[in-house]
């Protein structure tokens, strides 16, 4: 049963004509209220993931919880059908449980509260927020263990609760959860952290509404999704074409030595609707690797793509939602059945991006960009210092933002929006290690007339000993270039050990021992070239080599030649621009580096220093659950 | 006798106001800003001020000066060929930066980021190593370093920075850096981070010691060419320049480390708000200036300036405090759009700059600004001439703005009156982020606004938040200069400690921020500042332990050793509360020791106005169709020269003056004070404040 929504005052709003500049003023301080709520999170938290790093997602919606402001869309909605119980004033809610929530938070690490925002005596409005925390508890420190085949063993699950009722602190139920975690006093921060953002929005929702009058301001949110539709609409009949276009990429493992999995898209217009369709798509892991995607969610992905590649002027919100159409078949990677394991999911949540941008780009090249969401790498180092005092730290590294229509992709970057690195000094002066090395890798951005951006090299000097966890992926499959650009460089992990000896590590492993004096060598992922390497300005290339970005010998990939320090043969520099055209083939829209996944896997070994990952296999119950599902809702599975 | 003089140039017009120490009498001038020289401008003014006071320049003992040529230097991209030292391992510290991307999600796909201010061909790694806690890990390789110097020498730098991991705990292994480079580089000027910013972080303690490298050469020779050129018109001049906190450097101490001068120029508004608003009884103050581009606000409590810890100019954030004013793209030139997709009004952040100006400038402006609504809304009469001599072209300002009117549906008044609203939205969104955002209710503060254009939205503003009174300064245009006018000498010394609370005592605390106000007071000293004048307040920064955010506490010696570390803990938790409603049963940590120190400032004799009775009957110089709050009005307009003391100046009305323009909306009522200040209030002040006490439960 849907929650029931308890409400005082029983009179429903009035749909009232707002004049235009009254609609942009409340539309901006509604933008001004959602960025507050991340100044007093970051300020209060302290997860390094929220606080450093901003993993973390605020939002404002109208009072059918519909987005007004915010980045991930809604999943107000997904939790109304999920929660079982009444919605008061003074109340706020905390879940953790993704599949009480249809995917609307992706893992049990995101902690996700919402809070309705009374005023006289009726809800005018939502505010919700979710973010990162370090430690859930669970088999492994930080709670993202890739060998996880249920959900149960990521850590504590926590389902719609009443946290807050009529604004009283439940603190039965926060110290039950809280003792269940490794790292309880900063999960408690984080919490109090949250609920000051949502209490902050909350009240900037009410004084609009003084300011404005109710009917007003529910009528202008209302309006703000109404603006948004017609542009999106507009944006979908110019880019979306009706006939199908196809795209698939590739989660190379799941950790458990099988791989590579499939995710595959197909998209099209009908009338002012654009679908898409994830059919196709492998079956769900037995690891963690599976990502419960909320069809919302995706929209909201889609849209925000469209939006930036074509007119980043539009404030993006809900209003589109009912011109896009998701499927997702159940029982897949993207649709998986409880109880499958979850936790490792920001593998396939960053392919989605890549994904949308090949979907969107084949009706128009142009605005392509080339392939960079290999996803956002997480190192893990834990265990008791010498003065047997626990440490953990988490941290999500960063890579080769693609090369794009506008221009080349920074190095080492980071592709989620407002995440930071953690400043190394920080990191030494809290944590048993030293970081050597913090630069990025030359030649590991894809070729392009704008190039793709290097990968990030990190290499971790352990102080103590202790046990690391890495969780990265793109290491066999690459970031594909686009419009005649060249792929990206594949992530490589080395343990040095300090007795001399040298270990590759794969890209999904937990319980790395490591020793004191142990060095790791991360390197992460580089960027998709976009556009001819040939074009791009000579001048450019030798800039790049005198830096050291890319090397003389990466030069000729742009049939450049030059000397170390940039200086460029010019002669000879035509003469290997003019002999690479006579040769290559024709221009590939797609680089992706391999021909077919079988030739791929046959290179392997010798490129990667591992044995080829094994065909998937997959669960039968899920399966057959999938398909009694399928049956249920007359669909065919398929 | 002895004269002091405030400067400020800017990008139209350089204001000067010159003070007499002793009686405290004041003369001001605007003259003509000369870009390719700013001297030259600067000796114009000179010339003009002391004319109208009858004296000779000799007479001016101080200069002080406020100025954007640190700003521009930043903005245009036209700094020195900075080469850099790193650690090993550590060459691309401004290449990844904070590996931030902008614009939120997919913001990445428009994202074009600038190049380092240290090109990486310029960058160099020293083999050494140092620890968090300040232990030498790996000794400096010099002959490796000597080396990699000279291959740098033919890179032709003209500055260069060393800036090494974890300097802040151990200087040692910079310093020698520095030597060496001094023998292998000569002549070519050499920052390092541990002088510069010793705290912890290292992109930012290195992007804020390249851009001190980056600005030095031409703030040095800007500032020498100036001190010059003041010596030949005034003997024995002592120069001083703003600093972005609202203090004040001497001339050396400036071209050293220009990177505190990057908020020179707004510094000197504040200062100059401030002092007029301390002098009309107002010491809580939200501050606005409008200009052609931009406006910058700040907020002030009780009479003093809130300050931050870093300085952004452009896409570069720098470690170098500065008076908390932020800038937004909203100005007179601001251009008025209507996309096409959401048919929705947008306002800036674009503008049609100094040139070509609004349309109404008639310089081929074509795009519809915020200045071109001001004008089809009646806000500047026929008798107002900008900056006194400008013609304005109605038709022209009517045929833009009516574009968007098209556009949206609407008249062309009801357009402009759109421009308005959102222009003045824009300025709260900036005025929330210095108060409510901050942890502070904006109706708890008076407005003031300076800056041309300040006092045609000052009303509107005030309404919006609730801030009241609206406060006009006398000579709205030249509050800069006065400001920096007024200004004392001040300077700081900070320190990073990172120290749990259990793992230090008050007494540690109290004999290093002793030291660091001795080393603070020792420039001023230099300066000529008496001892018994200086005055030294404390800060630490704090958090709880695993935190990253760290709260200024100011911290009272005597307290600290009455109490011991409760003192600072107290007042942590209590701010804490305040900003973000809890405190936590957490241990506290120590992040940053500071002690600022201040010299005297100036006493300026208060302006007084003439008293004239209520009625302002006589300062009438015409009446204005204009259109204010969604209505056509026909306002009364006055020249504000012939307001006396205690007139009061009813809405809807147009004030007019030399330089700048107020409004007062219908509704409303502009006092005119004895300071020659305007206060704006609502009608029914008292009937609203009555109800809004009620509403927070005070009486």
């Amino acid at each position: 049963m849907p929650a029931s929504i308890v409400q005082r005052n029983k009179k429903s709003f009035k749909k009232v004509k707002v004049d235009t500049v009254t609609i942009d003023i409340i539309e901006s301080a509604l933008r001004n209220a959602r960025y507050e709520m991340d100044t007093v999170l970051f300020r209060t938290a302290m997860s390094p993931g929220i606080r450093e790093q901003h993993d973390e997602f605020p939002m404002i919606a109208n009072t059918e919880g519909k987005m007004v402001v915010g980045q991930f869309g809604s999943f107000i909605w997904g939790f109304m059908q999920g929660y079982d119980g009444t919605v008061e004033e003074g109340d706020i809610f905390l879940t953790s449980d993704p599949y009480s929530v249809n995917g609307a938070i992706s893992h049990a690490n995101d902690w996700l509260m919402l809070m309705p925002v009374y005023h006289n005596g009726r809800i005018i409005a939502w505010s919700a927020m979710f973010g990162h925390m370090t430690d859930v508890g669970g088999k492994v420190p930080g709670s993202l263990p890739t060998d996880g085949t249920t959900i149960y063993e990521d850590g504590i699950v926590v389902p719609p609760v009443k946290i807050f009722k009529g604004g009283k602190l439940n603190d039965d139920v926060l110290r039950v959860v809280l003792h269940n975690c490794r790292l309880p006093e900063w999960n408690l921060s984080d919490f109090n952290a949250i609920t000051a953002a949502l209490r902050t929005a909350g009240t900037r929702c009410i004084e609009i509404a003084e300011r404005f009058g109710d009917d007003v301001f529910y009528s202008a949110m209302d309006a703000m999704l109404e603006r948004n539709k017609r542009a999106m609409r507009a944006l979908i009949r110019q880019n979306v074409p009706e006939s199908k276009q196809h795209f698939e990429d590739y989660i190379c493992d799941d950790g458990l030595n099988m791989g590579p999995y499939r995710i595959k898209c197909s998209m099209w217009r009908e009338g002012d609707n654009c679908i898409f369709d994830f059919t196709g798509t492998d079956p769900q892991s037995i690891s963690s690797i599976n990502f419960l995607l909320n069809e919302e969610m995706f929209k909201m992905f889609a849209g925000i793509y469209m939006i930036m590649v074509f007119d980043p002027q539009i404030l993006f919100n809900d209003g589109f939602y009912d011109l896009m159409e998701v499927r997702i078949p159940p029982g897949t990677l993207l649709k998986p059945l409880k109880p499958a394991a979850l936790s490792c999911r920001t593998h396939a949540l960053g392919r989605i991006f890549d994904i949308l941008a090949g979907l969107l780009g084949q009706g128009n090249p142009d605005f392509m960009c080339g392939a960079g969401f290999s996803d956002s790498p997480h190192f893990m180092y834990s265990g008791y210092d010498k003065n047997g005092e626990w440490y953990q730290l988490y941290q999500i590294t960063f890579g080769g933002i693609p090369g794009k229509p506008f221009g080349d992709g920074p190095d080492g970057h980071s592709l989620w929006p407002s995440f930071t690195n953690v400043p190394n000094e920080f990191l030494e002066s809290y944590f048993p290690l030293r970081i050597d090395i913090y630069e990025t890798i030359a030649d590991t951005g894809g070729a392009g007339k704008n190039r793709g951006g290097n990968g990030l090299r990190i290499g971790y000097r352990f102080l103590e000993p202790g046990e690391i966890s890495i969780h990265d992926d793109r290491w066999l499959t690459y970031p594909w270039g686009a419009n005649g650009g060249e792929p990206g460089a594949r992530s490589r992990k080395l343990l040095q050990r300090a007795d001399g000896t040298t270990r590759l590590l794969p890209s999904k492993i937990d319980h790395v021992k490591v020793e004191t004096g142990d060095v790791l060598i991360a390197d992460t992922w580089g960027g998709g070239g976009w556009g001819d390497p040939l074009e791009r300005d000579a001048a450019q290339v030798s800039f790049d080599v005198a830096a050291g970005l890319v090397t003389v010998k990466g030069a000729r990939r742009y049939g450049v030649v030059c000397n170390a320090d940039g200086k460029v043969d010019q002669v000879a520099t035509e003469a290997l621009r003019t002999e690479i055209r006579m040769k290559r083939g024709p221009k590939k829209i797609f680089d992706r580096g391999f021909e077919s996944i079988e030739e791929l896997k046959g290179r392997c070994k010798a490129e990667t220093g591992f044995d080829p990952p094994a065909q998937p296999h997959f669960t039968k119950w899920a399966a057959v659950a999938a398909e009694a599902m399928m049956r249920k809702k007359g669909i065919k599975a398929a | 006798m002895s004269y002091r003089l405030g400067v400020d140039v800017g990008g139209t017009f350089t204001d000067l106001l010159l003070v007499h120490e002793k009686s405290g009498q004041t003369w001001s001038a605007k003259v003509p800003s000369t870009p390719a020289d700013q001297s030259i401008g600067v000796l114009n003014g000179i010339q003009r001020v002391c004319g109208r006071a009858g004296i000779d320049p000799t007479a001016i003992d101080h200069v002080m000066h406020g100025t954007t040529i640190a700003t521009n230097t930043v903005l245009t991209g036209t700094g020195a060929r900075c080469g850099l030292v790193t650690t090993k391992g550590y060459k691309q510290v401004l290449q990844i930066a904070r590996s931030y991307v902008p614009g939120g999600l997919g913001g990445w796909i428009i994202y074009n980021k600038s190049l380092p201010m240290a090109p990486l061909a310029c960058t160099i790694e020293a083999d050494e190593r140092v620890s968090a806690k300040g232990e030498i890990v790996k000794r400096l390789d010099e002959k490796a370093l000597r080396t990699s110097l000279r291959k740098l020498k033919a890179q032709n730098i003209e500055a260069l920075t060393v800036s090494l991991i974890n300097s802040f705990a151990n200087p040692s292994h910079e310093r020698r850096v520095r030597e060496i480079a001094r023998e292998e580089l000569l002549g070519t000027p050499v920052s390092i981070s541990s002088d510069v910013v010793p705290e912890m972080q290292e992109y930012e303690r290195t992007v804020t010691t390249v851009a001190n490298s980056y600005v030095r050469p031409r703030v040095d020779r800007y500032v020498n060419n100036l001190k010059a050129k003041l010596g030949q018109v005034a003997k024995d001049v002592k120069l001083h320049i703003l600093r972005s906190d609202g203090g004040l450097a001497s001339a050396s101490s400036a071209a050293e480390y220009p990177v505190n001068l990057l908020m020179s120029g707004p510094a000197g508004g504040v200062t100059g708000a401030l002092w007029v608003a301390v002098q009309a009884g107002f010491p809580n103050l939200l501050t606005v200036d409008v200009g052609g581009t931009s406006t910058d606000v700040a907020l002030i409590q009780g009479g003093h300036p809130r300050l931050r810890r870093e300085t952004t100019v452009g896409d570069v954030t720098v470690r170098a405090s500065s008076v908390d004013i932020r800038t937004i793209g909203a100005g007179g030139g601001s251009i008025a759009h209507v996309p096409e997709l959401t048919k929705a009004l947008r306002v800036g952040p674009q503008s049609a700059g100094a040139d070509p100006g609004p349309a109404a400038y008639n310089r081929g402006g074509t795009e519809p600004t915020v200045a071109d609504a001001n004008i089809v809304l009646g806000y500047l009469p026929e008798m107002q001439k900008l900056g006194g001599d400008m013609v304005l072209n109605r038709e022209l300002a009517y045929m833009v703005v009516k574009k968007v009117g098209t556009a949206l549906g609407l008249n062309v008044e009801q357009a402009a009156q759109g421009i308005y609203n959102i222009v003045n939205e824009n300025m709260v969104g900036a005025l929330r982020l210095v108060s409510v955002e901050q942890g502070y209710d904006p109706r708890d503060y008076a407005l003031i606004a300076f800056g041309g254009a300040g006092p045609l939205h000052a009303n509107a503003l005030s309404r919006l938040l609730g801030s009241w009174p609206s406060i006009i300064p006398p000579g709205p245009g030249v509050l800069c200069a006065l400001g920096d006018a007024t200004t004392a000498v001040r300077d700081e010394r900070a320190r990073t400690y990172v120290r749990k609370f259990s793992e230090t005592s008050a007494k540690e605390i109290d004999k290093i921020l002793k030291g660091l106000a001795s080393d603070a007071s020792r420039g001023l000293e230099e300066e000529g500042v008496k001892k018994s004048e200086i005055t030294t307040t404390y800060q630490v920064d704090v958090r709880y332990h695993g935190q990253g955010l760290r709260l200024s506490v100011e911290v009272n010696l005597a307290e600290l050793q009455k109490k011991g570390l409760m003192a600072i803990s107290d007042k942590f938790d209590e701010e804490h509360k305040r900003l973000f409603t809890f405190a936590l049963p957490l241990e506290h940590e120590l992040v940053t020791l500071r002690a600022s120190v201040q010299g005297q400032g100036i006493k300026i004799k208060r302006q007084t106005l003439v008293s004239g009775g209520s009625d302002p009957k006589a300062a009438v110089v015409g009446k204005q169709k204009s259109f204010m709050d969604d209505k056509g009005v026909t306002a009364t307009v006055y020249d504000r020269a012939k307001l006396k003391s205690g007139n009061r100046v009813r809405g809807p009305a147009i004030i007019v003056e030399m330089d700048s323009t107020t409004i007062i909306l219908p509704k409303h009522t502009g006092h005119v004070e004895k300071s020659g200040c305007i206060l704006i209030y609502p009608d029914n002040y008292k009937a609203q404040k009555k109800v809004a006490s009620r509403k927070s439960g005070k009486k």
